[in-house]
Formats: structure tokens, C-alpha cells, sequence
């Protein structure tokens, strides 16, 4: 049991190291400027665009659900009109960036993980680097840069939809002032909340593009190799969003306070 | 020229390449044969940095390649063109767009310029008119001359072909070894071959390698090999199993 647990951590820090190599390596490449712009816009399109859908339909979904549930608890204490200020604050610290990335790590990391797995497989990486190009300039800095633009862009797109939505669902549904409800999301909801759901949704997209970039460039042969390497860049995606976001909440928050 | 001195290559605990040394000239046509899983691949990605080996050197123009990190063998690599076993065309791409791309990463010219390029190395390799098809669209044949395009269009100095005819029928093979015929003899490129394929190996090699045993064990011109009394030669160029042995 003791080397079977040595044996995972060693591994488990072995890729930890990689995963860094594989970013220092995309940051000295983005920096003297080897980066493919027109992968880079065709990727954009792929994570920004294209995930809209999916993240749209999450942060209305969300919106609605924690206004209701809020209103019900707040209804009790006769705090009917902080429900739309709470929605605000939840979703721009919090649930904005966090569900927003998970839905992309899901739709995105694992095409990104699929497609450069299947290309490992199929020796194009292999004939990439025979035609002098480097993985790192063609495949990975494209997706990095473009993540890093698109999440932050797609969770403001999703706050704002969540917090309509909440609004729609109180006001319209659950018959709270509208006024009321206005003023106080604009008295408790701070640029500082806005600027911290931005912060964090620039750092996911990062982990989302490299941890799945990584998980295609070391995937093992095979079609099962393929598989394996789409399902770890998802759950290894989702994992350490979720702790960072916990650090992250320590540290921004700690930073905000000091403001 | 090419030089491979004392390689050597395992995985796990399999050795694979235990000290093979030799030396390709500029503008020579070489023949690598071996039985199937001998590391004639392995050799073949050795010379142009995709693989590293456990020890030994290749140099490439009296340049030692194996210290080298990925970034500075980029600029060695393009002195060649390399053709894959499975065609390894960019399948997100067309033809055209797979033929060009060594053009439009490495050379400044316009789109019309690399048009014409990729027109003319098309034609070259009897593909007129393909610019458009996808990889998926072609069959084995066609998707090896366009990885053949592929790799000839920035007229490298070597080209390394890996198993080129495997999985072809003796017709497109022959065409096949035409068209590197006519690759080496209009480019007047260096030319590795790696084949199991004899009949590719007696007309394109000017000299044949054969690796048997983790090592070269045998090298000539293909009329003196093939003619080879040597039993380990003579059952690979004939073709006969061994009753006592599990040929795989």
C-alpha cells in the first residue's frame, strides 16, 4: 500500500512538473512571438464562440436557481430585496467563473485532449516536427492564448445572463421590487467582485488549454490511449479548478480587503 | 551526409539498437531493410531527431544532433523531408493546405507563389488537381504521394522515407519507387530508405543495409547483396521461416 501511494505521488508530481515545463515552454514561445495567429483566431472561435451555448444556458440555469432558492431562505426574514444582491456577489466571486470553466473544460479540454491525442496517435505531431515546426508554437500557445481571452469573456457573458435571469425569476415569478432589488445589486455588488470573477476565469482558462494540451501530447497509443487521455484532461481539468478556486477565494479575497 | 556512430536504443529492458554505426554521403540512395520490429524505425527517427537514442552520436553534417534540445533541431530538420509509414497527413487540412505547409511556416512568399509550388510538386508526384480533396478522401497510394509532396516541396536535402510501399499492391508500389526514383534524381537528394519491400530496396538503395541482431549486419551494392551467400541474408531475401523459431 505504502509504494503503491509512493509510486502515485512521485508520478502525480513527475506530471505537476511537466505540466509547468509545457507552460514555461508556451510563455518563452508566446513571448518571441512563434505563436500561429490564425490558430490562434480559429481557436478563439472554438472555445469563445462556439462554447457560448453551453455556458449561456448554465449561468441563466444558475441564476434562476440560486435567486429562488435564495428568495425562499430571505422570504423568512423579510429580505425579499437583498436576493438579487446576493445573486450578483455568488455569481461574479464565485459561480461564474467556476461553472462557467467546468463547462468548458468539459465541451473544450476534451476536444482539445482528443484531437492532439489523435494526432500523437496518427504520427502528425510526429510529421509537424519533421516539417521544422515546433508542438509547443503550433498546437498548445494557440489554444493557451485563446482559453485565457475566451474565458473571461464567456463567464462575463454568463454573469450577466444569471443575473437577468434571477431578476426575471424575482421579480416576475416570485413578486419582488424590482426597484428595491436594483439598488441593493448595485449597493453590495463591487467592481472588485467583477474584477475577482475575471482574475479567476483568466487562470482556468489557462489550466483548462494546458492541462488538456498536455493530456493529447503525452497520451499513450492506441484508441484506449485516446480515451483515457479526453477523460483525464475533463476530470484533471474540473479537480484543479476547483481547488485553485479555493486559493485563489483565500488570496483575491485577503487582496480585496486590503483595497 | 549522415553518420550514425555506436547507437544504441532500448525500451524497458528490450534493447533494441546495440551499437550501429554508419555513414550515408550526400546524394547517396540508401536501403535500410530488417525483419519486422528490428528498429529499422527507430533508426530512421533517430536520424532526424524524433527519437533520441540511449548512447552514441548522429551527425548531420558533421554536426552532432543527439545533444541538441527540440528548439535547436528544428533548424536541422530543415535539411529534411521525412515520408510516414501511415502518410501522417494533417487531417484537419486539404491537399493543398498539407503540401504548403513547410512553404508558408518557413519561407516568405506570397500565397500565390505557394500556389504555383504546391501546383507544380502536385504534378510532380502525378497528383494534378488534388489541391481540394481531403486525406480522408484519397486513397493509400495517393495519400503517399502527398506526404511524399509534402515532404519534397521546400526542396530538402534529405529525404527519409519510412516503409513507404507497406500496405500497397505491387502496382502503386512500383509507382512509388518510381517517384522516389525521380524525387533523387531531379533533387539529387540524399535518400534513406526503410523497407522490408526487397524489390523496393534492390531499385531505389544504391547501397543496402541490413539490420539483423540489433546491429548492421550486412552492407553492399543491392546486385552483391542480394547475390550474398550469407544464411541470415539469404533467408530474408528469400523469405523463409525458420520451422524452430516464432517468426513474431
Amino acid at each position: 500500500m505504502n509504494v503503491f501511494a509512493n509510486k502515485w505521488v512521485a508520478e502525480w508530481l513527475a506530471g505537476l512538473g511537466r505540466v509547468a515545463l509545457l507552460a514555461w515552454e508556451s510563455f518563452l514561445s508566446l513571448i518571441t512571438f512563434k505563436i500561429s495567429w490564425s490558430d490562434f483566431l480559429y481557436q478563439l472561435y472554438f472555445i469563445g464562440v462556439k462554447s457560448q451555448a453551453v455556458v449561456l444556458i448554465t449561468g441563466a440555469f444558475t441564476g434562476m436557481v440560486l435567486g429562488a432558492q435564495t428568495y425562499y431562505q430571505f422570504h423568512k426574514v423579510k429580505m425579499d430585496t437583498a436576493t438579487l444582491a446576493v445573486v450578483g456577489v455568488s455569481l461574479c466571486d464565485e459561480l461564474g467563473p467556476v461553472l462557467t470553466a467546468l463547462m468548458v473544460a468539459g465541451r473544450v479540454g476534451a476536444a482539445i485532449a482528443a484531437e492532439i491525442g489523435t494526432m500523437r496517435v496518427t504520427e502528425q505531431i510526429d510529421a509537424l516536427r519533421t516539417l521544422a515546426t515546433h508542438p509547443v508554437d503550433y498546437l498548445v500557445v494557440p489554444r493557451v492564448v485563446a482559453a485565457h481571452i475566451a474565458l473571461p469573456l464567456l463567464t462575463i457573458e454568463s454573469i450577466c445572463l444569471g443575473i437577468g435571469a434571477s431578476y426575471l425569476v424575482g421579480v416576475y415569478l416570485l413578486g419582488v421590487d424590482a426597484t428595491y432589488s436594483w439598488v441593493n445589486l448595485l449597493r453590495y455588488t463591487h467592481d472588485i467582485d467583477v474584477v475577482i470573477g475575471l482574475i479567476k476565469a483568466f487562470i482556468y482558462g489557462g489550466i483548462i488549454a494546458l492541462i488538456s494540451c498536455y493530456k493529447g501530447l503525452t497520451c499513450r497509443l492506441g484508441a484506449e490511449g485516446v480515451g483515457r487521455a479526453t477523460t483525464e484532461a475533463v476530470v484533471y481539468s474540473s479537480i484543479t479548478i476547483l481547488i485553485t478556486n479555493f486559493f485563489l477565494t483565500l488570496v483575491l479575497g485577503k487582496v480585496a480587503s486590503l483595497l | 551526409m549522415i553518420e550514425a556512430r555506436n547507437l544504441r536504443k532500448g525500451f524497458g529492458t528490450q534493447p533494441v539498437l546495440d551499437g550501429v554505426s554508419f555513414r550515408i554521403e550526400n546524394g547517396e540512395s540508401v536501403a535500410i531493410i530488417g525483419r519486422s520490429g528490428c528498429g529499422k524505425s527507430v533508426l530512421l527517427k533517430q536520424l532526424i531527431g524524433l527519437m533520441q537514442p540511449d548512447a552514441g552520436e548522429v551527425l548531420i553534417d558533421g554536426e552532432n544532433i543527439v545533444p541538441m534540445n527540440e528548439r535547436q533541431l528544428l533548424r536541422v530538420r530543415r535539411k529534411f523531408g521525412m515520408v510516414f509509414q501511415g502518410s501522417a497527413l494533417f487531417d484537419s487540412m486539404t491537399v493543398a493546405e498539407n503540401v504548403a505547409f513547410g512553404l508558408r511556416r518557413h519561407e516568405h512568399l506570397t500565397e500565390a507563389e505557394v500556389a504555383r509550388r504546391v501546383a507544380e510538386t502536385l504534378e510532380m508526384v502525378d497528383l494534378p488537381g488534388t489541391e481540394t480533396k481531403n486525406p480522408a478522401e484519397l486513397s493509400g497510394g495517393m495519400r503517399k504521394r502527398v506526404g511524399l509532396a509534402r515532404a519534397i516541396v521546400y526542396e530538402p536535402q534529405i529525404v527519409l522515407y519510412d516503409e513507404p510501399t507497406t500496405g500497397l499492391d505491387p502496382i502503386v508500389s512500383d509507382s512509388i519507387d518510381q517517384l522516389m526514383l525521380r524525387v533523387r534524381d531531379r533533387f539529387k537528394v540524399t535518400t534513406v530508405v526503410v523497407t522490408h519491400d526487397m524489390r523496393t530496396a534492390r531499385r531505389v538503395g544504391q547501397r543496402v543495409l541490413m539490420m539483423h541482431d540489433k546491429k548492421i549486419y550486412a552492407s553492399g551494392a543491392p546486385d552483391e547483396f542480394f547475390a550474398s551467400p550469407d544464411p541470415v541474408v539469404r533467408q530474408f531475401v528469400d523469405g523463409v521461416a525458420d520451422p524452430k523459431e516464432t517468426p513474431f
